[in-house]
């Protein structure tokens, strides 16, 4: 659609047009300012706890345990690289197996995450179906923005 | 003819003073749109609703995704 409506702008007299073709969804899911109804209701995004525990894959269980022990939380540890982009998930059961697994070895590959754009209402209702006590949000090149907790996220706001 | 472009570039003419247009219909404009941009519908771009453009200035246009 914006591409026909560049060329008829063209038509129209004008002469630098340009046609942002990825549009509203890659903006919205990069996590940027929006304007709008939409905008103004309670996103993933600003519910995403950024301070949620990480942990790289050359990092050992143990230590990693310790941290998140000192942190406060329990749910998951999101395993990233340096440009803090999401390559796996340890999970409770993952956290506490045995020392002399890696990360890499106890880590689930893939985690699904959501965009921030999402609407936190409908982030939260399907957690719930599906029982799971955590969302890890990312831009669409897969950097962390954080997690949703529900119990955290169903404080904010409506 | 019009040049494709992504987000960094799109960024990159706002900061430069580009103009901006929506052309979704106006119910997706009103939901959510990008900052500072204009709504014109794709079936309303005519002559009269692009005067309200300045043709001296870059303008890009974008809706929902590239489908």
């Amino acid at each position: 659609m914006s591409a026909r409506a560049a060329w008829r702008l063209e038509t129209l007299g004008f002469t630098d047009v340009y046609d942002y073709v990825h549009g509203m969804a890659d903006w919205g899911a990069a996590g940027l300012p929006r304007e709008g109804l939409a905008a103004s209701r309670p996103s993933a995004g600003d519910a995403a706890e950024p301070d949620a525990p990480t942990c790289t894959l050359a990092d050992d269980l143990r230590s990693v345990r310790e941290r998140v022990r000192r942190s406060g939380w329990s749910l998951c540890v999101v395993v990233v690289n340096e440009q803090r982009i999401v390559l796996g998930r340890l999970g409770r059961q993952a956290l506490a197996a045995d020392d002399r697994r890696t990360v890499e070895q106890a880590m689930s590959e893939g985690p699904s995450t959501v965009r921030p754009n999402v609407d936190l209402a409908e982030l939260l209702e399907r957690l719930e179906q599906k029982k799971l006590a955590a969302a890890i949000v990312t831009t669409s090149d897969g950097k962390l923005v954080g997690v949703v907790r529900p119990d955290r996220a169903a404080q904010l706001p409506a | 003819m019009p040049c494709a472009i992504d987000r960094e570039a799109v960024q990159r003419l706002l900061d430069s003073g580009a103009q901006l247009v929506e052309v979704l219909p106006a119910e997706n404009y009103e939901d959510e749109h990008l900052p500072g941009a204009l709504n014109i519908p794709l079936k309303q771009l005519n002559r009269e609703t692009a005067d309200q453009l300045d043709r001296g200035r870059p303008v890009s246009v974008y809706c929902w995704d590239d489908q």
